[in-house]
């Protein structure tokens, strides 16, 4: 396997080849996304009890527990980085940081938009709404580090080992929220007792996770090579392509 | 005798004596957090009011939170001189394991810091109406707690160290790490007060304590690394 | 299709505002994160070309300094033999 992964340790390789999947996953990423949101926002049954604001349900699921994958994803590019000294994990943590970020965000906006008329306020210090907040902060002071130093070698590893630290401390933080919660609420709303999904339920949100997925990857592929740039930005490689790059459009202008 | 082949506990204690020392050249850096601490939580009945059921009800949080940003605003000075007038470099590259050096800086500051903390807290807890049941869960958190908020606290110093503007950076790296204790912390005293048995919590800021005691030095000196690059 | 008419979809059954809400917001930063994303790495390409440019510059410009020095240092020398 070792041999296989080989060439993509190389920069240039895996610059390429981010390049060559990015289209193939943007349309699969689209025709995805459509056919999803499309049922679950038109045909998919409504909930028995939540009515039609279940429909919120079919983004805010993925967008949170992609949040969640996203950090987990940078906690392991974090580790082989700081490991191995492999240059091109930093450059993945790096592309996936704003991503997570922005997924977490979507997560909250959603929730706070289905917590409103399923228990009457925007906002309640739920377990995981909570938890939710406290890894955007996560997910902030990781972007800040980042972009605090100028060298961008440095930053990468520093916020490398800020973000091992942060994936030490998730699972802390989440139970310690939850215990906090069950101690200071009382009872809660329970979490929408739902059986099991039905069977015109689960395949919108298969279709809408599969997708959000791909969309996440298509945006970390391309910050990713913009990443691989800056970090490369004086090897001849580099230098030949953007030249090609700008030949290329001053042709398109003509 | 050669730097060299000093013990592990010769080298340790002469971290640890160094830092005591120069703190108590500089004894504005020991008073002034301090001072902040008490500052923050006489103003909290100032801007809520001063009926003591409130008071009570919220002192713990109050006297908490009000230790987080104290111990974050002394943070800075841990690794700072340090770093700039050459030591910290100095330090990195004798031949001892960075862990010890670290470990005596973080005991050292903890000892600036969170100790006076922990013996001006009761004095405090009287202006706030603590519940008297509460009082000896406060000083047993705030033992238990303090030295975490300065081991955790000590890996955001150690990654800001090397940028000018570190201060505001710290404080978004440092907090969300510091909600666990102030989580644990706030109930054991809540438990306390209802006369409750809390050794649950204590249990674990405990575990939080021996946790972040072995894993955060080695996070420190790893973050050391990059910032003096 | 479940809903019976076109205003029906955009009511939601009394749920509209939520729903359009939470899918917007998330359309929105997606757009967002998607356009910056594509913006940033045209504009990571222009920096690398401008310095490029820039030191190409300087170069061509050593160059012909070097050249020139060359030149005159002969000129200088043949004067000198003459």
């Amino acid at each position: 396997m070792w041999k296989w992964l080989h060439p993509y340790a190389n920069p240039e390789v895996s610059y390429h080849f981010a390049g060559k999947i990015l289209p193939w996953l943007s349309a699969l990423a689209a025709l995805l996304l459509s056919i999803g949101l499309i049922w679950a926002l038109a045909f998919a049954p409504a909930d028995y009890q939540q009515g039609d604001s279940f429909r919120i349900f079919y983004i805010h699921v993925p967008a949170a527990s992609l949040s969640m994958g996203i950090y987990f994803g940078m906690a392991i590019a974090a580790f082989t980085s700081l490991v191995w000294q492999f240059k091109l994990a930093d450059a993945s943590a790096a592309a996936m940081a704003p991503v997570g970020a922005t997924f977490t965000a979507i997560a909250l906006i959603t929730g706070a938009a289905w917590g409103k008329p399923m228990w009457g306020t925007w906002w309640i210090w739920d377990a995981r709404l909570t938890s939710e907040l406290i890894l955007l902060f996560l997910y902030l002071g990781v972007i800040a580090l980042q972009n605090a130093f100028e060298d961008k070698n440095l930053a990468g590893k520093a916020a490398g080992i800020l973000t091992l630290v942060g994936v030490i401390n998730l699972p802390i933080i989440k139970y310690s929220v939850e215990w906090w919660n069950t101690l200071h609420q009382g009872s809660t709303i329970s979490k929408l007792g739902r059986p099991s999904m039905s069977v015109d339920m689960l395949w919108p949100f298969v279709f809408c996770f599969l997708g959000f997925i791909l969309l996440v990857s298509v945006i970390i592929c391309i910050r990713f090579r913009s990443e691989i740039l800056t970090r490369n930005s004086i090897r001849p490689w580099v230098r030949t392509l953007v030249s090609q790059h700008l030949t290329q459009e001053k042709a398109n202008e003509v | 005798m050669s730097v060299a082949n000093l013990s592990y506990r010769a080298v340790f204690s002469l971290v640890l004596k160094r830092d005591l020392t120069i703190a108590m050249r500089h004894k504005d850096d020991i008073i002034n957090p301090l001072l902040f601490f008490v500052i923050v939580v006489t103003l909290f009945p100032l801007g809520i009011g001063p009926e003591s059921q409130i008071l009570s009800r919220i002192a713990p949080g109050i006297i908490w939170v009000a230790a987080l940003l104290s111990t974050l605003l002394s943070l800075d000075r841990l690794f700072k001189s340090d770093h700039s007038d050459g030591s910290l470099e100095q330090m990195l590259l004798s031949p001892q394991p960075v862990f010890i050096l670290v470990l005596a800086k973080i005991v050292a500051h903890w000892l600036i810091t969170g100790l006076p903390l922990i013996l001006i807290a009761p004095l405090l807890a009287v202006l706030l109406h603590l519940n008297e049941q509460s009082y000896s869960a406060l000083i047993l958190t705030l033992l238990l707690g303090t030295p975490v908020l300065s081991l955790l606290g000590a890996i955001g110093v150690a990654l800001t160290v090397g940028i000018k503007k570190g201060g505001v950076l710290l404080s978004l790296l440092v907090l969300p790490l510091y909600i666990p204790v102030l989580i644990f912390a706030t109930s054991a005293i809540d438990t306390a007060a209802l006369g409750l048995p809390y050794s649950g919590q204590l249990a674990i800021i405990a575990a939080l304590f021996f946790g972040s005691l072995t894993l955060a030095p080695f996070a420190v000196a790893a973050a050391l690394k990059v910032s003096t690059n | 299709m479940r809903f019976d008419s076109f205003s029906a979809f955009i009511d939601m059954g009394g749920y509209g505002f939520y729903v359009w809400l939470s899918y917007g917001v998330a359309a929105a930063l997606l757009l967002i994160l998607l356009l910056t994303s594509i913006t940033g790495h045209k504009q990571v390409i222009k920096n690398i070309a401008q310095r490029k440019q820039r030191e190409d510059k300087l170069r061509q410009v050593r160059k012909q300094r070097q050249k020139q020095t060359k030149q005159l240092k002969t000129k200088l020398s043949e004067e000198v033999t003459e």
